[in-house]
C-alpha cells in the first residue's frame, strides 16, 4: 500500500522535475503528460476513481493538447522549440526559495498530529506508538456523486458552468486574430 | 519518521508544489511558468483527496466534489493563460518574460 504510494510519488516527481528543467518545450509538455498520469494514479490509489478519470480526461486529454498548440503556435521557425538557457542566478535563487518552502512544509507536516488522528477526529492516546488508525475508506460512487451534484452542490455546478463558458469565450476573443474587417469597422 | 499514509501524501503534494514553484520562478519561458502553476494547482488537489481519504470523517463525497470543481477552474485558467500567451506573442514576437515589459501594444 505504502510502497505503491512511494512509487507513484517518485515517478510523478521525477517526470515533473525533468519536464521543468528541459530546454525543449515539446519534450517538457510530453513529460508533464506522464506526470499528470502519475497524479491520476494517485487518485486511483486513494480510491477516488471518478476524479482519476476526470484528471485523465481534462489534463491528459485537453490541457496537454492546448499546451502543445500554444508551443507550436508561438515558435518563430521550425526548430524554435528549443529555448535559450535561462540565467543561472535566477535558477539558483528559485531553487533556494523552493527548498526553503519545502523545508517549512516538511517541518510543519512532521510536527503536526495529522497522521495520528483517529477517524472520528479524536487524537490518539499520547505514547500509543503503534496506533494505526483503521479508517474505513469513504466511498464515492458515481451515483452518489451525481446525486450530490444535483442536490447539495447544484448552485456550484451552475456557477462552474457559467465560469467555464465565460472563460473559454474570453480565451477565444483574446487569441482571435484581428482581421481587416474589424479594423475597417472602427472609426 | 512516521510512515502513516496521510503524512506521506502530504509530503508528496508539498514536494510537487515546490517543484511547481521552482519551475514558475526559475524559467523565463511563459509556457513553462504556466505549467509550473498547473503543477501547484495539482498539488492542492492531491491534498484535498488525501484529507478526504484519511482525515476526520465528513460527508462521503466532499473531497471529490472539491477536486472536481478545482479541476474545472484549473482548466479554465489554463485556457485563458495560453490565450494570453498567444496574444502577447502576436504583439512582442516572443514569449520570454523579460521581453514582455511594455504595456503599450
Amino acid at each position: 500500500m505504502t510502497a505503491a504510494l512511494v512509487l507513484i510519488a517518485v515517478v510523478t516527481l521525477a517526470t515533473a522535475a525533468v519536464a521543468l528543467s528541459l530546454r525543449n518545450l515539446i519534450h517538457s509538455a510530453l513529460l508533464l503528460i506522464a506526470s499528470w498520469f502519475g497524479i491520476a494514479a494517485f487518485y486511483l490509489w486513494a480510491g477516488a476513481e471518478f476524479v482519476a478519470f476526470a484528471q485523465v480526461l481534462v489534463y491528459v486529454g485537453a490541457v496537454s493538447m492546448v499546451v502543445l498548440f500554444a508551443v507550436l503556435l508561438t515558435r518563430r521557425s521550425r526548430a524554435d522549440t528549443v529555448i535559450a538557457p535561462d540565467s543561472l542566478a535566477r535558477a539558483i535563487s528559485a531553487v533556494i526559495t523552493g527548498v526553503a518552502v519545502f523545508g517549512v512544509l516538511v517541518a510543519a507536516i512532521l510536527k503536526s498530529s495529522l497522521g495520528r488522528l483517529s477517524p472520528a477526529g479524536v487524537p490518539a492516546l499520547p505514547g500509543g506508538t503503534s496506533v494505526s488508525p483503521v479508517i474505513s475508506a469513504p466511498t464515492a460512487t458515481v451515483r452518489e456523486i451525481g446525486i450530490q451534484l444535483m442536490s447539495t452542490h447544484a448552485a456550484a455546478l451552475i456557477i462552474i458552468g457559467i465560469l467555464l463558458t465565460v472563460a473559454l469565450l474570453g480565451a477565444v476573443i483574446l487569441a482571435a486574430q484581428d482581421g481587416p474587417e474589424s479594423k475597417q469597422e472602427s472609426p | 519518521m512516521s510512515l502513516d499514509p496521510l503524512p506521506l501524501c502530504l509530503l508528496f503534494s508539498s514536494a510537487l508544489f515546490c517543484l511547481g514553484l521552482i519551475g514558475a520562478l526559475a524559467r523565463s519561458n511563459t509556457i513553462l511558468v504556466l505549467l509550473g502553476i498547473e503543477l501547484m494547482l495539482n498539488a492542492a488537489n492531491l491534498n484535498f483527496i488525501a484529507f478526504w481519504r484519511y482525515g476526520p470523517a465528513t460527508s462521503p463525497a466532499t473531497g471529490v466534489m472539491f477536486v472536481m470543481f478545482s479541476i474545472a477552474v484549473a482548466a479554465a485558467e489554463a485556457a485563458v493563460g495560453l490565450a494570453l500567451i498567444i496574444a502577447v506573442y502576436r504583439h512582442q514576437k516572443s514569449i520570454r518574460l523579460q521581453e514582455a515589459n511594455r504595456l503599450k501594444g
